[in-house]
C-alpha cells in the first residue's frame, strides 16, 4: 500500500462527523461487483455517476405503482403522477436555492438546457455583429451550441484563455467583454481540467457591462453547494445523471422574468393553454418549454437523488472529494512518469494525466485489466487539449463514493502500465 | 494478466517501442490519411507503386500501442504485395480484428499480422488496429480524403 502523504484523513466538516464512506458504498448495489476478477474501482464519475439504491427505487417504484401521464388527469394515479414531478422541482428549486418553483425547467440534460437558452434566449436577441464569450475550457456542449447560433444571426464567437494551470484569465476575460457582448456563457466547474470557476465574480464583471451570464453546473452540482441567488447569473444549467440520478434528465434554471418573456423552445403538448388553427396561446413558464411528455420517472428519480445528497450533507462530500482530491494529487505526483493536466488552485476532485509516452488508451485498457474504469480521449473538450498539446488524457474523476485505498491502487495500477508499456 | 498479454503481445509492444517505416516517402504514387475522432489518432500512409506492385510503404503518425504497432506491422506486410494481394489481405485482417475469422480461412496468409487477434476480444479497441489499413485502403483505390472511424 502506497500512502501519499502518511497522514490520516481528518474531519474537515462543520456540519457534524466525516462522511462514512463505506457505509455510503452500500448504497450504491453497482460497486459492490467485480470487473475482470478485481473489485471495481469506478473513477469516470465525472462522465456520469453512479446511482444509489434510493434513486432506483425511487424510478422502479414510479413504473410499479404511478405511472401516468401527467397534468390535466383527474384519475388517481395521474394526479400521483403529477405531484411525483411537481415535488421534484420544488426539491431542485431548494436544493439550488433559486427563488421560484417555476425557474427550474426539466429538460435532457445540460446541452438540451444550452440549446434552448441559445435559440429561445439569445437567438432572437442577437444581431450581426454581437458576440458571445466563452472559455477555452469549455465542454464541446458550450461550444457548439454558441457556433450554430453564431451562423445563424452573423454573432461573434470570443473565447477567453486560461494559464497553464487551466485557470481562466480574468483580466482578458474582462477585457473581452465589451458593448456588444451580449451573452457570456462558462463552466462552473472544467469537466477535463477540474478547475473551479469563480463564478461570482465572473457574473459581476459581465452584468457590469450588461451582457447575460449562463453558467455550465454539470460538473458542479455533483461535487458543491450551488446557491443560485448568490451567484446571481441569468441561467444555469446541469445534468441528473452526473449527480445520483438518472440519464435523460436535466435541469435548465432561468430567472422568472427572462423565461417569462422568452418564447417557446419546442411545440407540442403540454406548452400550451389553448390551439386553434388560426392562434395558440403557449403555456406558463416553466410548462411553455416542456413540449410533449416530460421524463416523469427521470424526473422522480432525480428528486430522489436531490434528497440522498441533502441526507449525505453537500458539505460534507465537498470536505471528503477535497481530501481524496489533495491525496491523489499527491500520489500520482510521487509517479515520475505521470504529468498532471490541470493543477488549478481551486480544482474539484479531477485527475487528468498523462502517462510517459504511453498512448492514454493503453493506460485506460492496461487499469481496466485491474478493475479501474477510467476515461480515456479528449473529454469532448479538444479545445482544452489543443491548449496543453496533447491529443487526449487520462482522467480519474471522483466523487464521495470514492477512498484512498482505491487511489492507492489507482497509482498501483498506472506503475503496472509503465511497466507494461514503458 | 494472461489475457493482457493476448493483446499487447511483444511483437506488437515492440513494433510500438521501434515502429518500422515510420517515415514520409517524398513523391508517393498514393496517399491517403486516417483520423479516429474518439481519440484524434491521425495517420498517413505512403506507397509507391511499379505497375500493380508496392514497393515501398511507409506511415507517419499513429497514436497508441496497438494503432501504431498495426501501422509498422502493416508496412512490412504490404512491401512487395501487389495491389489486389493488399486489398486482399485488408479484407483478412478486418475479418481477424473483428473476430470473424479464425484466420485459418481463405486468402493471402496473415503471418505475422496475427499477433492482432486478442484484438477482437476488446471492442473498444478494434478501430486502432483497422485505422491504418481503412487508410491504406482508401489510398489503394486513389481516394484523396481522410478516412474516419466514424
Amino acid at each position: 500500500m502506497i500512502t501519499a502523504t502518511g497522514k490520516q484523513p481528518k474531519a474537515e466538516t462543520t456540519g457534524g462527523p466525516a462522511l462514512d464512506v463505506e457505509r455510503i458504498r452500500r448504497d450504491f448495489p453497482i460497486l459492490q461487483q467485480r470487473i475482470n476478477g478485481k473489485p471495481l474501482i469506478y473513477l469516470d464519475s465525472a462522465a456520469t455517476s453512479q446511482k444509489p439504491k434510493c434513486v432506483i427505487d425511487a424510478i422502479s417504484g414510479y413504473y410499479t405503482s404511478t405511472n401516468a401521464n401527467i397534468h390535466r388527469g383527474v384519475h388517481t394515479l395521474s394526479v400521483r403522477a403529477t405531484e411525483g414531478y411537481e415535488s421534484a422541482r420544488r426539491r431542485v428549486r431548494s436544493f439550488i436555492n433559486a427563488a421560484r418553483p417555476e425557474e427550474i425547467v426539466f429538460v435532457r440534460g445540460a446541452t438540451e438546457g444550452i440549446n434552448l437558452i441559445a435559440q429561445a434566449f439569445a437567438r432572437p436577441m442577437l444581431k450581426a455583429g454581437d458576440e458571445v464569450l466563452i472559455t477555452t475550457m469549455e465542454h464541446h456542449s458550450n461550444i457548439v451550441p454558441w457556433q450554430i447560433l453564431c451562423d445563424q444571426t452573423g454573432a461573434v464567437l470570443r473565447v477567453a484563455p486560461i494559464n497553464d494551470a487551466g485557470e481562466l484569465l480574468v483580466d482578458e476575460y474582462r477585457k473581452l467583454i465589451g458593448p456588444r457582448t451580449k451573452i457570456v456563457s462558462f463552466a462552473h466547474i472544467s469537466n477535463a481540467l477540474g478547475t473551479i470557476n469563480p463564478v461570482r465574480e465572473l457574473v459581476a464583471l459581465a452584468h457590469d457591462r450588461g451582457a447575460f451570464v449562463v453558467i455550465d453546473g454539470a460538473q458542479a452540482v455533483p461535487h458543491l453547494k450551488v446557491d443560485l441567488r448568490a451567484i446571481g447569473c441569468d441561467f444555469y444549467v446541469f445534468s441528473g445523471h452526473k449527480m445520483f440520478g438518472p440519464t435523460g434528465v436535466g435541469v435548465l434554471y432561468g430567472r422568472f422574468e427572462l423565461l417569462d418573456r422568452m418564447g417557446p423552445y419546442q411545440g407540442g403538448g403540454e406548452m400550451i393553454k389553448s390551439v386553434t388553427f388560426e392562434k395558440t396561446i403557449y403555456n406558463d413558464v416553466p410548462h411553455k418549454f416542456e413540449a410533449g411528455t416530460p421524463d416523469i420517472g427521470g424526473a422522480i428519480g432525480l428528486g430522489a437523488a436531490v434528497d440522498y445528497m441533502e441526507s449525505v450533507g453537500l458539505d460534507r462530500i465537498a470536505a471528503h472529494e477535497h481530501e481524496l482530491l489533495q491525496y491523489g494529487t499527491a500520489a500520482l505526483s510521487a509517479i515520475p512518469e505521470v504529468k498532471l493536466i490541470g493543477t488549478a488552485r481551486e480544482k474539484a476532485a479531477v485527475l487528468s494525466f498523462t502517462v510517459g509516452g504511453i498512448h492514454p488508451h493503453d493506460v485506460g485498457t492496461v487499469l481496466d485489466h485491474e478493475g479501474i474504469a477510467v476515461r480515456t480521449g479528449h473529454h469532448c473538450a479538444q479545445p482544452v487539449m489543443n491548449r496543453f498539446g496533447v491529443p487526449a488524457t487520462v482522467r480519474a474523476s471522483l466523487a464521495f463514493y470514492n477512498t484512498r485505498a482505491e487511489i492507492d491502487a489507482l497509482a498501483d495500477g498506472i506503475r503496472r502500465v509503465v511497466e507494461v508499456m514503458g | 494478466m494472461s489475457e493482457l498479454q493476448d493483446l499487447y503481445q511483444e511483437l506488437i509492444l515492440d513494433h510500438n517501442k521501434r515502429p518500422r517505416n515510420r517515415r514520409k516517402l517524398d513523391d508517393p504514387d498514393r496517399h491517403a490519411e486516417g483520423f479516429n475522432p474518439l481519440c484524434g489518432d491521425r495517420v498517413s500512409v505512403y506507397l509507391k507503386l511499379d505497375g500493380e506492385v508496392i514497393t515501398d510503404v511507409a506511415f507517419e503518425g499513429g497514436g497508441c500501442a496497438i494503432s501504431t504497432a498495426s501501422a509498422s506491422l502493416m508496412t512490412e506486410a504490404l512491401k512487395g504485395k501487389t495491389v489486389a494481394e493488399a486489398k486482399a489481405l485488408f479484407e483478412r485482417f478486418h475479418d481477424l480484428v473483428m473476430g470473424e475469422s479464425d484466420g485459418n480461412g481463405d486468402g493471402p496468409a496473415l503471418g505475422k499480422l496475427e499477433v492482432f487477434s486478442g484484438v477482437s476480444r476488446y471492442p473498444a479497441r478494434v478501430k486502432c488496429a483497422s485505422l491504418v489499413w481503412h487508410a491504406v485502403n482508401a489510398a489503394l483505390e486513389d481516394k484523396n480524403e481522410v478516412v474516419s472511424t466514424e
